[in-house]
């Protein structure tokens, strides 16, 4: 049995539906990502387990209880708060305690229960501290000790690390991790940002529109989208749509306009008329046309095309090819060749090629479901 | 380029410091000056040098401390005006909240309805209190219907220190009420969300974080009902009895009617003294007590 059951939750505001018909089940241990766009409903979601607001159907059930009759105060569920939310008037270790006095914890055991959370958090001696006479980074860290100070069931984050830099991000990124590893507390962390959910999660749901596009470990959601939108959202992807062509033997040939045909592997039982291939740019190898065309090993798929734009961005350079007929094809190339900064210059013809397996068939509709 | 700096800083500041000297620095240092001198056989002062020497005293001061009946008054006016801010604080608590928690197109509304009455002569609002609470109004005769249905004489409210106390928290109440409502919109909604996650019942979530956090304003809004509530002498003219006489009364009788310049200096003196020593005794009590830090610095924070 799952630790926490999402069920069948909606929740409207007047006409908008900012939660639709959602299930989720998060296990004991996860490190579960809530994954979306502003909007989607993925905060409205850690709300309504968090207890602030009430679903308008479905049930959230925690180890096997309905939480629909308990206030958050009587929820064994503690959210980290994107603006850190550290009562101003309390020292640091004032505000740890905070907690285990509203749980009526012994006086005497208190201050022990603060240092242990103070080292788990690497805030060892900053207890006297006033919140306004930290950094950005140590006031998170006080809000996670504080979150976690009592144990948990399930410990909510709310675009905890939005806020911070981006140097700092990556390194509370991985306290995190290590964090959420050594307390053995089920994370639900909420975010909008799609490298930090792929860096931290064991599972991520992706949502879009109050829904649920797909729920999957980081590196499945990444090479197998289930939906336009997640192959969208996750990563940088060329969408290949198209009439199907044929479909046999688990290869599916899909009729690109601008590119012509391309091959994909996928068996399907039925094949929908139509359908798109998502295809990541690394997966595309970029060769220079006159090199190209007397290798004998090229893939099934292969296209010519010329560079039109690229973005240098150091260990790797984004080349934007372009078809004769005016296809733009995303590649991505490591800056690995020896004593040179780059491969090719815009102008320069080259031949786009990749194998069957390469990309991601996505049949339609649209909007398919599934998880793991 | 300096010079015209200072210049300009002597130009905004120059005109609210001149009237500060001439209307109130040196009113106060002739009133310190009075307070030494001698009265005059008939009312205010004997001449400051008489037969070639300078006539100074502390006849009056020793006065104030040798006749109790004086710092009696003082005593009760100080427990009249500390009732007046306990009761006001009382009051406009919750108002100041449900205001500051309304929704924003009715707080201004809210707000003109709390300094509405400042629209109207204070007079004239006292001698409202005397119909209100007149032998004759529908208050009394209710009261004392009541009082007589139990067997109790009947009371009267007019001229008695329920008169006074009433309407002294009346008149005090708005400077209550805005500086709490000034204090407990600025709060941090998140604050009491994290401390209902973190396991604080309402009670809990009000004792430990709104209250605390609000402290500037219970101690900006104390201030500005005391120090006014402690030298206040209209009301207890107009509402009180013969036994709700504070030390304005005294003071206000010592310049206009006894004519004793010297004494009501004196009165006037130690009620400065006796409001700004405990003014600053509560501040430093809420400070020491609470371990707050300073209103400036949770604004940072």
């Amino acid at each position: 049995m799952a630790l926490l059951e999402i069920q069948n939750v909606t929740r409207r505001f007047g006409e908008f539906t900012a939660v639709d018909g959602v299930s989720i089940d998060i296990q004991a241990g996860e490190f579960f990502t809530l994954l979306g766009p502003s909007g989607c409903g993925k905060t409205t979601l850690l709300r309504m387990i968090a207890g602030f607001d009430l679903p308008d159907g479905g049930r959230i059930v925690l180890n096997g209880m309905d939480l629909a009759e308990r206030p958050p105060e009587e929820r064994p569920v503690r959210t980290v708060f994107q603006s850190y939310a550290l009562f101003p008037h309390m020292t640091v270790e004032g505000n740890i305690a905070f907690p285990l006095q509203m749980a009526k914890t012994p006086g005497t055991a208190i201050p022990g229960k603060v240092q242990e959370a103070l080292e788990d958090v690497r805030l060892t001696g900053f207890g006297k501290r006033y919140p306004h006479e930290l950094s950005g980074g140590q006031k998170q860290r006080v809000a996670i000790g504080r979150a976690l100070v009592t144990h948990p069931t399930v410990l909510l984050l709310d675009e905890p690390l939005a806020a911070l830099d981006a140097k700092l991000r990556e390194e509370m990124q991985i306290e995190l991790i290590n964090l959420q590893k050594e307390v053995g507390i089920t994370f639900v962390y909420v975010t909008h940002d799609q490298t930090e959910a792929l860096a931290l999660s064991h599972r991520i749901a992706v949502m879009n529109k109050g829904r649920v596009e797909q729920i999957d470990e980081p590196s499945r959601l990444y090479s197998f989208p289930a939906s336009r939108f997640v192959a969208d959202f996750i990563g940088t992807c060329n969408l290949l749509e198209g009439a199907i062509a044929s479909s046999s033997d688990g290869i599916v040939a899909v009729e690109v306009a601008g590119l012509g045909t391309v091959r994909v592997a996928a068996a399907l039982p039925a094949a929908p008329p139509a359908g798109t291939i998502a295809l990541r740019p690394e997966k595309i190898r970029v060769q220079a046309a006159a090199a190209a065309s007397a290798a004998a090993d090229r893939p099934d798929n292969h296209f010519l095309g010329t560079v039109t734009e690229y973005l240098y961005l150091g260990d790797v350079t984004v080349y934007i090819v372009t078809t004769p007929a005016g296809r733009k094809l995303e590649t991505l190339l490591a800056n690995s060749g020896a004593g040179r900064t780059k491969f090719f210059e815009v102008g320069d013809a080259v031949e786009v090629s990749w194998p069957v397996d390469a990309g991601h068939f996505i049949g339609q509709p649209d909007r398919s479901v599934s998880s793991t | 380029m300096q010079a015209r700096a200072r210049l300009g800083r002597w130009l905004v500041s120059g005109p609210p410091v001149l009237y500060l000297l001439v209307f109130f620095a040196a009113p106060a240092l002739i009133m310190v000056l009075a307070s030494f001198r001698t009265p005059g056989d008939f009312g205010g002062l004997a001449p400051l040098v008489e037969d070639g020497r300078l006539d100074l005293n502390l006849d009056s001061y020793a006065r104030f401390f040798t006749e109790s009946v004086y710092a009696q008054i003082f005593v009760k006016s100080v427990w009249y005006a500390l009732l007046t801010t306990l009761f006001c604080l009382l009051l406009a608590y919750p108002l100041a909240a449900l205001i500051a928690r309304s929704a924003k197109k009715h707080r201004d509304l809210l707000l003109l309805l709390v300094i509405l009455p400042f629209w109207s002569n204070f007079l004239i609002r006292i001698y409202a209190w005397m119909i209100i609470l007149g032998p004759n109004a529908a208050l009394a005769k209710t009261v004392n219907g009541a009082l007589g249905w139990l067997g109790h004489e009947p009371v009267p409210l007019l001229f008695s220190s329920f008169a006074v106390l009433v309407c002294l928290v009346y008149v005090h109440l708005p400077f209550m009420v805005l500086p709490l409502y000034a204090n407990l919109e600025k709060h941090d909604r998140a604050l009491l969300d994290a401390a209902q996650d973190l396991g604080a019942g309402a009670w809990q979530r009000f004792w430990r974080i709104t209250f605390p956090l609000s402290l500037p304003g219970v101690y900006a809004g104390a201030a500005l009902v005391f120090i006014p509530a402690l030298g206040i002498f209209a009301i207890p003219d107009i509402l009180g009895g013969p036994e709700d006489s504070l030390i304005g009364n005294v003071i206000k009788q010592q310049f206009l009617e006894t004519r004793d310049w010297p004494f009501g200096s004196v009165l006037s003196i130690v009620l400065t003294v006796a409001a700004l020593v405990l003014a600053g005794t509560a501040a430093w009590i809420g400070r020491g007590s609470l371990g707050t830090p300073s209103s400036a610095e949770v604004a940072r924070a």
